[in-house]
């Protein structure tokens, strides 16, 4: 089917948690396949975003690779979505905020206990750690946000029918939740 | 007959001394707020119950009601005001719902599922603020203070005690202990006081307490604020 509505996928700094809530839809995915394909997302395995409708991101940006990828993704997406707590305030990640890198880096890889033979990863092919968590609405323009921890599946539902039927999207009170 | 205003269009009864607030709620008209509550004195900090009244803007909590008054409060332009407001607490504090025990009984929380508020639009200020936990039963976690005032005006007019205030000015403003050490441990606090019960958001909670009601059953997952305040606050006005 040539006309299918392009979608993408990511977790940035996030637990996969949304992309599980998403998946809870069930059966509801066959009837979402006739309408939707899949581009880049863990769904797929693709590595790079080509040009698609929408773009749903989880979690927030904590490191050198997540900016980049969330660019790419505003680039190519028409429309794109900030899905969960961590993409809308930065979420659990960010309360690393309001310790110094320097110092979770020691506890977790230097001084935490249990450690074995300590030191903190310099790897080149690591991504660079952001001094603090952000949520993605402070590095692009986001059009949509779907609050929860996760967002419930019907909230992916009733969002993705919405934008698929033509209407304008609306989350219901029993569908808006911040946990 | 009673003397009346026009709330939206509507009349609305009130008797002199009456705020708009109290003659709005004693109609069973919600008007959102979150520094309001019935039992105390108004303080009008909060902006949330922001109203236009004959083409000014006001605190519908702290401005006298008056005879042929025009109030709009349920338009777009001031809904949209107060989603602002709402969102600027969120960014000013660190409110992180999923690891809150207050999670589904925070009006800050029911407010802003009230106005539909999916974002918090402007950048996070990530303030650091400490916790204070040294109390056996009560704990202030900083963090979620919005500054309200309710816990100062209850231990003042409720318990007759005087354990809080706010200091400083601007983004330095904070709640303070009075305590020779500045902690909650050293203060007059009770778990049984009405200052210890009174947050609307989870800055002060009792400990010990937080998961007795599961996520998912608590007041504002399935009824909104509005409800639940009218509910709530109606008799107190009565």
């Amino acid at each position: 089917m040539a006309n299918k509505i392009r979608v993408a996928t990511t977790s940035l700094a996030g637990c996969f948690g949304c992309h599980m809530s998403f998946l809870d839809i069930d059966e509801r995915m066959l009837q979402l396949a006739e309408a939707v394909e899949f581009d880049r997302s863990p769904i797929t395995d693709i590595e790079h975003c080509t040009n698609c409708d929408i773009g749903l991101i989880e979690g927030g940006v904590c490191n050198s690779e997540n900016v980049h990828v969330l660019r790419e993704f505003r680039k190519n997406c028409k429309t794109l979505v900030a899905v969960g707590a961590c993409a809308i305030n930065g979420g659990l990640p960010a309360m690393r905020n309001f310790i110094p890198l320097e110092e979770c880096l020691t506890e977790a890889y230097l001084d935490g206990i249990g450690v074995e033979n300590p030191q903190i990863p310099s790897d080149p092919e690591l991504p660079l750690l952001l001094d603090k968590v952000r949520p993605i609405h402070e590095i692009v323009k986001i059009d949509y946000f779907l609050p929860g921890c996760p967002p419930s599946a019907d909230v992916f539902w009733k969002f993705l029918t919405d934008l698929l039927e033509g209407r304008e999207p609306s989350l219901p009170y029993e569908l808006v939740h911040y946990d | 007959m009673s003397k009346t205003f026009t709330l939206d269009g509507k009349p609305i009864p009130f008797e002199d001394g009456q705020t708009i607030m109290q003659a709005a709620t004693a109609a069973g008209v919600y008007i959102p707020h979150l520094c309001h509550h019935p039992e105390f004195t108004p303080h009008g900090s909060c902006k949330l119950c922001n109203v236009n009244v004959n083409g000014r803007n006001c605190s519908a909590c702290t401005f006298p009601a008056t005879e042929g008054q025009d109030v709009l409060s349920e338009t777009t332009e001031i809904n949209q005001d107060r989603q602002k407001i709402t969102q600027m607490l969120f960014v000013e504090g660190n409110h992180f719902c999923p690891s809150c025990e207050k999670s589904g009984n925070c009006q800050l929380q029911g407010v802003a599922y009230h106005l539909n508020m999916l974002d918090n639009h402007f950048p996070h200020f990530y303030a650091e603020r400490k916790m204070d936990a040294s109390h056996p039963d009560v704990m202030i976690d900083h963090n979620r203070c919005i500054f309200c005032t309710l816990c100062v005006r209850a231990s003042q007019q409720a318990d007759s005690k005087d354990v809080f205030a706010i200091s400083g000015r601007g983004i330095n403003k904070h709640l303070i202990v009075n305590s020779e050490s500045g902690q909650l441990k050293d203060s007059d606090i009770d778990a049984g006081d009405r200052a210890a019960h009174i947050c609307p958001t989870g800055a002060i909670l009792i400990k010990r307490t937080g998961y007795t009601v599961p996520i998912g059953q608590r007041i504002y997952d399935h009824k909104q604020i509005d409800q639940v305040s009218l509910e709530t606050e109606h008799e107190s006005h009565g």
